[in-house]
């Protein structure tokens, strides 16, 4: 665990991307405390410029709602989607990789067409689909992120138990008369949770974009702030009042960077000999 | 195994697909809260009584699931669309008219990042650790992380209003009436934006695939052979490094066919390109779910060709593919 926790302490990036993280989770906890009230009330004039007001640091949008506002209640959504469909995908992916890679077969033969044809579907044009004949709400947007992205989970579970089950202990586990379900649990399953921990840190990351594409196109849930909506609802105006759209677009791209960066550290740390190697 | 074969079995796979999407937006129609037929035609009290009489006739939707179903299913397999009631026209038709740009713009896309991702992971794995190293990887981390719509936002503020050198939005000049060559150039003139846009991301990704594949291959013994026999260093890559390289970056390609349709859905709304991308961001705001299921059905009919064309490719880059299979 500490050479585990010194390799990634060298990792410059991922130092850095996960002071990025805490901050902007900090941000989301807090957001009742920082700014008390709903970010959607319309306190200021509209298309004020940033740093023009002291009230309002980040300016207003196309109908006066305070940027630095939303921004802050926007975290939470994101967060929140992010963190959550990334759950839903792996209680998803990765019993179905298990099972897959455990029995063979015919099982596994056909999970893994199941998972091929979703691999196959545009993962995007279906979660627009998916969202849009539910109507967007937090609900529908999470189940349409984790179908899109169960697959990768899967096949990677599935690959690392295929390896795994051959080894000798899990062997003595099963001549020992062990039930299935344990030493699937208690055997197997734990060798493959550090692939799975990096693949999740960048799952997370992809849902955020995910998520902000969807509310770009106006698909976000229409209860609550997000990230996406914002730079969706100042595109009108782009050309005028840039930083309407541009600013939650910073918000979105400083988070899933330092989600990605993270990823790549924890993979490192995980991975000593393969540094530099992964793409 | 034969040529004509493997195309027998491509063909075969994609039919089962297919088929297996047409029944996925079956179900998810049925998905939608309320009638059906009124969810067919559009928001509630979009379409008029006689036409959603013949919607239920069409689709049989006073009949059992599965008799629907097998009429779903057939209409489909006759490349029967849908009929758009907001647009009184069939899906298909829309849809067909809409499909040149967008293949224009993500082949385009395509071209430029596989061109400039293996051109720039060359050029990394040839320095690694230096300057120009870090900063090809730093780039490719900074795109990889970019909302698509937001950085095509951005290239707008950029390159259309500050410094004025490309049209802002559309797939040509309006009113301009060129013809021929003149209207091929203008459409190009219009089309560097959203392309280079949409291949960013796909770039940094091949671009830091091409690197590790590269320094993968170094080790191999072929290389050292190469340099042993007096080859220069660009010779030993153009040569014997980068056509072995290039393997695991094609298949990649295949596997993000997805994306790449997917993100010229974003970029075409933002840069009001008129391909499918903007047939269904104009769908979304009406909630004509026909139209949005055919374009759905469309993109992944796009993935599964091009996921065909690049095992093609992948045949035609490494023949040992042939005698495995």
């Amino acid at each position: 665990m500490n050479s585990f926790l010194r390799t990634f302490a060298r990792n410059r990036g991922a130092v850095i991307g996960l002071c990025i993280l805490v901050a902007v989770v900090a941000i989301a906890i807090l957001a009742p405390l920082l700014y008390p009230g709903s970010p959607w009330r319309m306190v200021h004039r509209p298309f004020l410029a940033p740093f023009v007001l002291d009230r309002a640091p980040l300016g207003s949008d196309t109908v006066g709602r305070d940027i630095l506002a939303g921004l802050v209640h926007g975290s939470r959504v994101s967060l929140l989607i992010g963190l959550v469909s990334t759950l839903v995908a792996l209680l998803v992916g990765v019993p179905l990789g298990a099972i897959s890679g455990y029995f063979g077969g015919w099982v596994d033969a056909a999970l893994m067409r199941v998972t091929e044809f979703f691999q196959t579907i545009p993962s995007f044009a279906l979660a627009i689909v998916i969202v849009s004949i539910l109507q967007p709400s937090v609900g529908s947007i999470v189940l349409a992120i984790a179908i899109v992205s169960w697959p990768p989970v899967a096949r990677l579970v599935r690959g690392e138990v295929l390896s795994v089950r051959t080894r000798d202990y899990v062997q003595a586990a099963i001549v020992t008369g062990q039930p299935v379900h344990k030493v699937i649990l208690t055997e197997v399953l734990p060798n493959v949770v550090s692939p799975v921990i990096v693949l999740a840190s960048l799952m997370t990351a992809t849902a955020i974009l995910l998520e902000s594409s969807l509310s770009f196109l106006g698909l976000g849930d229409p209860n609550v702030m997000s990230w996406g909506y914002m730079v969706g609802s100042g595109r009108s105006r782009v050309l005028d009042q840039w930083w309407i759209s541009f600013i939650p677009g910073t918000a979105i791209f400083v988070t899933v960077l330092a989600l990605n960066l993270i990823g790549e550290g924890l993979n490192d740390a995980f991975n000593p000999s393969l540094r530099g190697r992964r793409t | 195994m034969t040529f004509a074969l493997f195309l027998l079995r491509k063909a075969l796979g994609a039919a089962v697909i297919l088929i297996a999407i047409a029944a996925l937006n079956f179900f998810l129609l049925r998905l939608a809260p309320g009638d059906p037929a009124q969810v067919m035609a559009g928001e509630a009290g979009a379409g008029d009584a006689v036409f959603l009489q013949q919607l239920r006739e069409r689709f049989g939707l006073d009949r059992s699931l599965a008799e629907q179903f097998w009429l779903y299913i057939k209409g489909m397999l006759s490349l029967d669309l849908g009929f758009s009631y907001r647009q009184q026209r069939p899906v298909l038709d829309l849809i067909l008219e809409r499909l040149p740009a967008t293949l224009l713009l993500t082949g385009t896309a395509l071209i430029i990042s596989l061109a400039a991702g293996v051109t720039l992971g060359v050029v990394a794995a040839r320095r690694v650790g230096r300057a120009s190293d870090s900063a090809i990887m730093t780039g490719s981390l900074v795109f990889y992380a970019m909302p698509l719509f937001w950085l095509a936002i951005i290239a707008q503020i950029v390159f259309s209003k500050y410094l004025g050198w490309l049209p802002n939005v559309g797939y040509e000049s309006m009113g301009a009436g060129y013809t021929g060559a003149r209207r091929t150039l203008d459409i190009g003139w219009h089309l560097i934006m959203p392309a280079t846009t949409l291949g960013l991301f796909f770039t940094a990704v091949y671009a830091r695939m091409m690197r590790s594949s590269m320094i993968e291959v170094s080790r191999f013994d072929y290389v050292k052979t190469a340099y042993a026999k007096g080859l220069t260093p660009g010779a030993v890559v153009r040569h014997h490094m980068v056509p072995n390289a290039i393997l695991p970056v094609v298949t990649l390609a295949g596997l993000q066919a997805g994306q790449l349709v997917g993100g010229s859905l974003l970029v075409e709304t933002v840069f009001a390109w008129p391909g499918i991308g903007r047939l269904l961001f104009d769908a979304l705001l009406q909630r004509d779910y026909q139209v949005l299921l055919g374009v759905f059905f469309t993109c992944s009919a796009m993935v599964i060709l091009f996921n065909i064309l690049t095992d093609l490719m992948y045949r035609f880059v490494d023949p040992r593919i042939e005698a495995v299979s």
